[in-house]
């Protein structure tokens, strides 16, 4: 059954079209990894189906329900957490207390304070910490810990890579199967393309807000994801 | 012993700045808004204490107790109906929208209960006093007003720091973007912590009224006061607001003690050498509350 599908969405930013008539469904537990260049209109994607964007047409179904004038905070209360773009951890609030405003209007699940530190071992000697403290790649783990905290359906990841450092990369990409042995459905965006393929089951390259190429990574090429993304064949699929 | 008298005074009447300023602290901390209205608020809790008192039966505590609540309402209505809305627009529309707030409630009170100046009845609370030596004795009256603050001051404290909704509050504060993804919804939020401010507030008004006569119009001074208690003190730090009303307090009465002209003038010029020198307050924020 799928959790979520997208029927003709379109998003804009003032003049520009971010998301372009884009249809998509994803099936209960599995990982979808969204690619493309920047202004491909990922984060905009990402940010409409969390609610902080309101879409100008088409709609989001998410479990059944038509959620496409849903309010952000009901999506987040309801199972969708987006872990956004540049963190966004509450600064004047220690990481403990971070983790535990992600709880503020939970799910039941596995997901607590000590799932959390489990994940992320380091969270636990640190957690009085205020978060400012935090290096970049702490800091994005922190962030995707407070997203769980809700015990998300979807977890969707903006650009988790984004700034950091490639060893750091690597130690957040180790706790995705983690993640996803919850059963926990994550669609996540990314630059960093070769992160994206190891992680996800089905791969979605946009340019310009469309979907150019989609598959199992398995299926496809390098020559055919390089050509998509920088929309180098023209041939929309 | 006079001078010493100043003192015990001056620190006893900084509680009372310190319950009118929390408020203000709050809701500039959370929202960034700027309460223009914030005295009058108070001065309208002690209007609706008075009537409340002329035609029921209840006496001052059992006022106290029908008005808290009721500014705990009004003010969730207030930020929900018109400052949430005005935050949209831009934080000058919050200070427009308080100020006209401001102006309403003053003009209202003139014309419902004219400029006549009036004072809530305590009975013989109002001049009862405990005697500590020959010249020291404090009123019965401003020991339970710092009383009071202090409660407040640290069962706020305790809501921000220890509850799910004060925590999501400080959240909030920090990004509202961010929380809204944590399930929070900013309007509601904010609700709350205008609904605090107003009984906080209100209960402030009262307590003012219990000691000393109020009449439409003081409002602003009411609010100048807090707003120097809460700069004294430091922005976001709620023990920076007790100090702060304390050293306010403080500087009144020795000014007073000096001089009665210098009352208000010492108060303002310590608010200024604050601004001047500290402006980050005398206590620096560790988070925004």
């Amino acid at each position: 059954m799928n959790l979520l599908s997208l029927a003709d969405l379109t998003v804009r930013h003032g003049q520009l079209t971010a998301v372009n008539a884009l249809s998509l469904d994803l099936a209960e537990g599995s990982t979808l990894a969204v690619i493309g260049a920047n202004g491909a209109g990922k984060t905009t994607l990402l940010r409409a189906i969390a609610g902080t964007l309101p879409p100008a047409t088409g709609t989001i179904t998410f479990d059944g329900h038509d959620i496409t004038r849903t309010p952000a905070h009901r999506r987040a209360a309801n199972g969708i957490r987006l872990v956004p773009e540049g963190r966004r951890l509450f600064a004047s609030l220690t990481v403990e207390e971070n983790l535990l405003a992600g709880a503020y209007r939970r799910r039941s699940g596995p997901w607590n304070v000590g799932a959390v530190v489990e994940l992320f071992p380091w969270i636990g000697e640190r957690r009085r910490q205020s978060a400012r403290l935090l290096s970049g790649g702490e800091q994005q783990a922190a962030a995707i810990g407070r997203a769980l905290m809700g015990n998300p359906r979807l977890l969707l990841l903006d650009e988790i890579s984004l700034g950091l450092s490639p060893v750091a990369v690597q130690q957040l990409y180790q706790a995705m199967p983690n993640i996803l042995a919850t059963g926990t459905t994550v669609l996540l965006v990314e630059q960093d393309v070769s992160q994206a393929l190891r992680v996800a089951d089905r791969v979605l390259c946009l340019l310009e807000g469309r979907t150019v190429l989609t598959g199992a990574p398995a299926e496809l090429t390098t020559a055919q994801i390089e050509k998509a993304y920088f929309g180098l064949s023209g041939s929309h699929t | 012993m006079i001078w010493v008298n100043a003192i015990v005074q001056g620190l006893l009447l900084g509680g009372l700045y310190a319950l009118f300023a929390c408020g203000l602290s709050l809701m500039f901390g959370v929202m960034r808004i700027v309460n223009l209205a914030h005295g009058d608020i108070a001065v309208l809790a002690a209007f609706l204490a008075y009537s409340t008192i002329s035609f029921t039966r209840v006496g001052v505590l059992g006022a106290t107790l029908i008005v808290l609540p009721v500014f705990a309402v009004f003010g969730y209505l207030v930020q929900s109906g018109m400052l949430s809305p005005a935050l949209k627009v831009g934080p000058l529309s919050t200070l427009l929208a308080t100020f006209g707030l401001s102006i309403v409630i003053q003009n209202a009170l003139q014309q419902g209960y004219s400029a006549d100046t009036r004072a809530l009845n305590v009975g013989s609370l109002v001049s009862a006093s405990l005697h500590i030596s020959g010249q020291i004795s404090v009123a019965y009256l401003s020991l339970i007003t710092f009383g009071l603050a202090v409660v407040v001051l640290v069962a706020l404290q305790l809501f921000l720091s220890r509850s799910s909704t004060g925590r999501i509050m400080r959240a909030t504060a920090d990004d509202p973007e961010a929380a809204t993804l944590s399930g929070a919804n900013a309007r509601h939020v904010y609700g709350i912590a205008t609904a605090i401010a107003f009984a906080t507030v209100a209960l402030a008004g009262l307590m003012f009224a219990m000691q000393s006569s109020f009449s439409p119009s003081i409002g602003p001074t009411r609010l100048l006061f807090a707003f120097e208690a809460v700069v004294i003190g430091g922005l976001g730090s709620l023990w920076g607001t007790l100090v702060g009303g304390m050293v306010l307090g403080l500087a009144q009465t020795l000014g007073a003690q000096y001089n009665p002209a210098f009352t208000l003038l010492a108060g303002h010029i310590i608010f200024l050498a604050v601004l001047a020198f500290r402006p980050q307050g005398l206590i620096a924020a560790r988070r925004t509350a």
